[in-house]
C-alpha cells in the first residue's frame, strides 16, 4: 500500500468527488436545458401577446373570453361567447345604445304594423369590403336561418315571419318566406301572426346580415376563422387563433361614431377558470373579471370598486307534469312550494353574495307596460307555510291512494353550485316533508337528454332571456313550447301566452303575462329558486365598459381609456 | 432489430384498432345526447343534423364508415366546434400540448436523476432529508393546487418588482412556458427521485462497484460509469409511459395557465360528448402512448447493450 493519503478512496472523499462531478452534470444538463427552452420557444411562435390590459398609447385593451366561440355564424351561434364577439363585429337592423334602449342600427327607421313591418336602412352602413349592406343582405341570411338545411338551433326566434315555421319544418321551399327587399334601402317582412315586439327581435343576432357572394365563396366553411367571416360591426376579428387568441380591431367602414372607440381588442386569454382570470386582473394583464364569493373579502381589503349586475337568468325547480309522475298531483306541487323558502336558500346555503332570491319565472328587468315588469304586477306572496304544506300533502296522499310517497328523482346539474342546491332541498324536503329525495347529478347533455325525455321527478332548471320583452319567459309553459320539458299542459296558459304574443295593446299583453305570474304560483308549475347575478370589477381607467341581459353578457362597444379615471 | 421493431408496430396496430372500437362503443353507449342544446330544436332540424354526423345510420354502419374514415386518418367534423375538423384541431393543439410535455418531461428527468442521485449520494444526511421530504410533498400535493398557488406566487411576485417578470397565463413565448412546465413536470420528477435514490443505493452496493474501486479506479469515472449509467436504466424504462401520461394529463394545467393545449379537447369532448373528438384525441392519445412505448424499448437496447431485441 504504497498510495499516499489524499488519493486514498474513502467513503468521505469519494463522495466529495462524485458530488462534484454530479455538480458539474447539473451545470450541463442546466445549459442544456436553456438551449432547448430557447429552441422550444423558436418553434413554438404562438401570437405572444403579453400586452398590458390598457395600452393607452395605441389604444388597445386586453380582454379575457370565457371560451372559444364554436364558430362565429351569426346564423347558427347559440352559445354565450359567440354572442359576445358578433355584437362587437356584426350589426343587425336594430341594437342597444349604452342605456339599453332600443336604437336604430342598420335600420334607419321602421315601422311596425299589425300584419307585418318595414325597415328603411340607412346608405352608409357598410361590409368590411367597403360594400354597401343592403335589404337582400337581410332576405338572404333569414332564408338561410329557416332553411332547415342549415340546422340553425336558433330559427324558431323568427317564426313570427310569415311561413318560417313550415318552412323550417321542410314544408314550404325557402323562397316562400315572408320577406323581400323593395329596394336595396327597404325591407318589407309579413308576418304569420301579429308580433308587436318584433322590433325586440329584430335586434337579436339570429336576425343579422350576410351576404351572398360572400358566404358561397366560403365553400360551407363561414364562420370558421378569421378569414371565413365578413363584418359589418364597430370591429373585425384580424386574427383568431383558435383556444388561445383574438383581436379584434376598428373596421374602418363601420359609420357609427359612438361606437367602437377603442383602436383594437386584444381577446388574450380564453379562459373560464375564474382564479386565473383574477390573477390575470391584478397582474394587470385584463381589464375586468368576475368574482365568486371567497373572492369578495380580498377584493374589499384591496378596495377595489365591487360591482354587482343581476344578468336575467332565473333558476328553478321544475316539475314533470307528465301523466303518470307524483308531480302531476297539485296538491302535491303544493305540498313541495309552500315547504320552502328561496331566501333561506340563497343566503343560508349557496351563500352567493350576487344572487337574488326569484320571487318569480320574471327577472327583475322585463319591463312591464311603463315601468319594470315586477312593480307593475307585483309577483304572489310567498310564505312558508309548512301546516299549509302537509294539509297540500295528505291531500296529494288521499287522492293518489298511496300509503307513502316513493322516493322522488331530482335532476340536477353536476356545478357546485347545482350541487349545493340539490343537497339542500334533499335535506329540506327530509326534513319538513318527510320526503325522500335521490339526487341526480348529471353532466350538462346528459340533464338536457334527461329532461327532454322526461325521466325525472324535479329537475333544477334555468332560463335565460334571448331577446327584450316578458315573453322571453312568458310563453316557457305554453304546451307547444319545446323547452317546456317539464310538459306542463294547461289550456288557460296557452291561452295567455296567445294573448301575450298578439295582442297590439301593450296593456293587454302585460295584464296577460301578470296573470301567467299568478297562474305559474297558484298552479304550482315551478318553484323559482334564485336570479343570478354577477360581481365583477372593471380597470378604472376603462369607461363605458357594461355588462348586459340581453345581447353580449359583456360589452365593449362604448369602452374608451381614460387614464386620469384612476 | 429491425425485425423487433416491425413487431412491435404491427402490434401497435392492433393495439389502435382495439382502442378504437372500443372506445367507438363505450361512448355510443354512453347516456345523453350530443345534438341536445339549451335550446330546443324541432325534429326536422334534428334529423338534418343527425344526417349531418351520419348519426341517422344504423350503429354497426357507423362503426364501419368510421373504421374507414379512420384508415385514411380522417377523424371528421367536430359537434361543438362546428366547422372545424378534428384532425385541424389535432394539428393546431397537439404540438401545444407536446412543447408542454416535453419540457415537463425533460425537467422532470434531469431534475429526477440529478436529485436522485444527491439523495442517494449523501443518503441518510441532511440533504437527504431534505430532498426527501420535498419529494413526499410533490408526489401527494395534486398538481391543481400546485398549479394555482405557483400562479399566485406569480401574481405577487409581479406585483413585488413592479412589473410582469413572468407572465401569470396564456401562451406564446418562451416566459409562458416555463412554470407550467415545472408544474407539470413535478409529479414525476419527485416519482423519478425516488425511483433514482433507490436504484442508485442498490448499485453503490453492488460488487461491480466494489471491484472498480478496489482497482482503483478514479471517483469520478466510478461515479459515471459505473453508478449512474447502471441506476439510470429503471429511470428510462418508467420515462416512455411518463412522456405520455404527462403530455395527455396536462389538462389540469393548461385549465390553470389558459394554455391552448389538446388536454381541454380531450377533457372536455367527453362532457359535451363530441363523439367524433372523443374518438380523434383518444385514437391520437392512443396511437402516441403505443409509439413512445416502442420508442423506449428501443432506446433501452441502446443504453444497456445487454438487452437484446428479438
Amino acid at each position: 500500500m504504497t498510495g499516499k493519503p489524499e488519493i486514498q478512496l474513502t467513503e468521505q472523499n469519494f463522495t466529495r468527488r462524485a458530488g462534484r462531478q454530479l455538480a458539474l452534470y447539473a451545470v450541463y444538463s442546466l445549459l442544456a436545458l436553456i438551449v432547448l427552452v430557447y429552441l422550444l420557444s423558436l418553434v413554438s411562435g404562438g401570437s405572444g401577446l403579453s400586452g398590458s390590459a390598457i395600452d393607452a398609447d395605441s389604444n388597445t385593451i386586453t380582454i379575457s373570453l370565457r371560451e372559444e366561440p364554436p364558430q362565429l355564424d351569426s346564423g347558427r351561434a347559440t352559445d354565450a361567447a359567440s354572442f359576445v364577439v358578433i355584437a362587437h363585429t356584426m350589426e343587425g337592423l336594430l341594437g342597444y345604445d349604452d342605456n339599453s334602449q332600443l336604437v336604430p342600427g342598420v335600420a334607419e327607421r321602421w315601422e311596425i304594423r299589425e300584419d307585418g313591418a318595414t325597415f328603411w336602412l340607412r346608405d352608409n352602413a357598410r361590409w368590411s369590403d367597403g360594400k354597401p349592406v343592403t335589404a337582400h343582405d337581410f332576405v338572404f341570411s333569414w332564408q338561410r336561418v329557416v332553411n332547415p338545411a342549415t340546422g340553425s338551433e336558433y330559427s324558431f326566434i323568427l317564426y313570427s315571419i310569415r311561413n318560417a315555421e313550415a318552412i323550417n319544418n321542410g314544408e314550404l321551399p325557402v323562397s316562400y318566406l315572408g320577406v323581400r327587399a323593395v329596394d336595396d334601402y327597404t325591407l318589407e317582412v309579413e308576418f304569420e301572426r301579429p308580433t308587436p315586439y318584433f322590433e325586440k327581435l329584430a335586434a337579436f343576432s339570429t336576425y343579422y346580415p350576410l351576404r351572398e357572394d360572400f358566404f358561397n365563396s366560403t365553400n360551407g366553411r363561414y364562420g370558421a376563422d378569421a378569414d371565413m367571416l365578413l363584418y359589418n360591426g364597430p370591429y373585425v376579428v384580424s386574427e383568431w387563433v383558435h383556444n388561445a387568441s383574438m383581436r379584434w380591431e376598428k373596421n374602418p367602414f363601420y359609420w357609427n361614431d359612438k361606437k367602437g372607440f377603442l383602436d383594437a381588442i386584444n381577446v388574450g386569454y380564453i379562459t373560464q377558470d375564474v382564479n386565473a382570470k383574477l390573477n390575470l386582473f391584478k397582474d394587470g394583464q385584463i381589464v375586468d373579471t368576475h368574482l365568486v364569493a371567497p373572492m369578495l373579502p380580498s377584493a374589499m381589503e384591496q378596495r377595489w370598486h365591487i360591482q354587482l349586475f343581476m344578468e336575467g337568468t332565473v333558476f328553478f325547480l321544475e316539475f314533470n307534469h307528465r301523466d303518470g309522475r307524483l308531480t302531476d298531483n297539485h296538491h302535491f306541487r303544493k305540498a313541495l312550494q309552500l315547504a320552502q323558502d328561496p331566501a333561506e336558500l340563497v343566503y343560508k346555503a349557496l351563500k352567493e353574495a350576487s344572487y337574488l332570491p326569484a320571487p318569480s319565472l320574471f327577472p327583475e328587468f322585463i319591463q312591464g307596460v311603463n315601468g319594470p315588469f315586477r312593480k307593475e304586477y307585483p309577483p304572489p306572496e310567498h310564505r312558508l307555510n309548512l301546516a299549509e304544506a302537509r294539509r297540500h300533502l295528505e291531500l296529494a296522499r288521499q287522492e293518489l291512494g298511496l300509503d307513502e310517497f316513493p322516493p322522488l328523482v331530482l335532476l340536477s346539474g353536476d356545478t357546485p353550485v347545482a350541487m349545493v342546491a340539490a343537497e339542500y332541498y334533499q335535506a329540506l324536503y327530509k326534513k319538513n316533508l318527510g320526503l325522500d329525495i335521490l339526487i341526480d347529478a348529471q353532466i350538462f347533455k346528459q340533464r338536457l337528454a334527461k329532461m327532454t325525455s322526461g325521466d325525472f321527478d324535479i329537475v333544477l332548471a334555468g332560463w335565460g332571456p334571448d331577446y327584450d320583452d316578458a315573453l322571453t319567459f312568458g310563453d316557457l309553459f305554453a304546451s307547444w313550447n319545446l323547452n317546456n320539458r317539464g310538459r306542463y299542459n294547461n289550456p288557460r296558459m296557452d291561452e295567455l301566452v296567445r294573448i301575450a304574443q298578439s295582442s297590439l295593446d301593450p296593456k293587454t299583453r302585460m295584464d296577460a303575462f301578470g296573470e301567467i305570474q299568478q297562474l305559474i304560483y297558484d298552479d304550482a308549475v315551478i318553484i323559482p329558486m334564485y336570479e343570478r347575478g354577477w360581481s365583477y370589477v372593471v380597470d378604472p381607467r376603462l369607461k363605458g365598459f357594461k355588462r348586459r341581459s340581453i345581447g353580449p353578457e359583456v360589452d365593449y362597444n362604448y369602452a374608451y381609456i381614460d387614464v386620469d379615471g384612476e | 432489430m429491425w425485425l423487433y421493431i416491425l413487431k412491435r408496430l404491427v402490434q401497435g396496430v392492433i393495439t389502435v384498432w382495439f382502442i378504437a372500437t372500443a372506445t367507438f362503443f363505450a361512448m355510443h353507449n354512453v347516456p345523453g345526447d350530443p345534438l341536445l342544446n339549451d335550446r330546443a330544436v324541432t325534429e326536422s332540424i334534428r334529423a338534418n343534423l343527425e344526417a349531418k354526423y351520419g348519426l341517422d345510420q344504423p350503429l354497426a354502419r357507423q362503426y364501419l364508415i368510421y373504421l374507414g374514415n379512420l384508415a385514411r386518418g380522417d377523424f371528421g367534423i367536430s359537434f361543438t366546434q362546428e366547422n372545424r375538423e378534428v384532425n385541424d384541431i389535432i394539428r393546431h393543439h397537439f404540438p401545444v400540448s407536446a412543447i408542454l410535455g416535453v419540457l415537463a418531461v425533460v425537467f422532470a428527468a434531469v431534475g429526477g436523476v440529478l436529485w436522485g442521485a444527491l439523495t442517494s449520494l449523501y443518503r441518510n444526511r441532511l440533504p437527504d432529508y431534505v430532498i426527501m421530504f420535498l419529494v413526499i410533498l410533490g408526489i401527494s400535493v395534486p398538481s391543481f393546487v400546485i398549479a394555482a398557488l405557483s400562479q399566485l406566487a406569480l401574481v405577487n411576485l409581479n406585483s413585488l418588482v413592479g412589473h410582469t417578470v413572468l407572465p401569470v397565463a396564456g401562451w406564446g413565448t418562451l416566459s409562458h412556458m416555463l412554470v407550467p412546465a415545472l408544474v407539470l413536470g413535478l409529479g414525476t420528477m419527485a416519482y423519478l427521485t425516488r425511483l433514482m435514490r433507490s436504484s442508485m443505493l442498490e448499485v453503490i452496493g453492488s460488487d461491480y462497484v466494489r471491484t472498480a474501486k478496489a482497482k482503483g479506479l478514479p471517483a469520478t469515472r466510478i461515479f459515471a460509469r459505473h453508478q449512474l449509467r447502471n441506476a439510470i436504466l429503471p429511470v428510462i424504462t418508467v420515462l416512455g409511459p411518463a412522456i405520455a401520461a404527462i403530455t395527455t394529463g396536462g389538462f389540469v394545467v393548461e385549465l390553470v395557465f389558459a394554455i391552448p393545449g389538446l388536454g381541454r379537447f380531450f377533457v372536455e369532448a367527453v362532457q359535451q360528448l363530441d363523439y367524433t373528438v372523443i374518438m380523434g384525441t383518444t385514437v391520437f392519445y392512443g396511437a402516441f402512448l403505443v409509439f413512445m412505448v416502442i420508442v423506449v424499448d428501443v432506446l433501452y437496447g441502446i443504453v444497456d447493450p445487454r438487452v437484446r431485441l428479438e
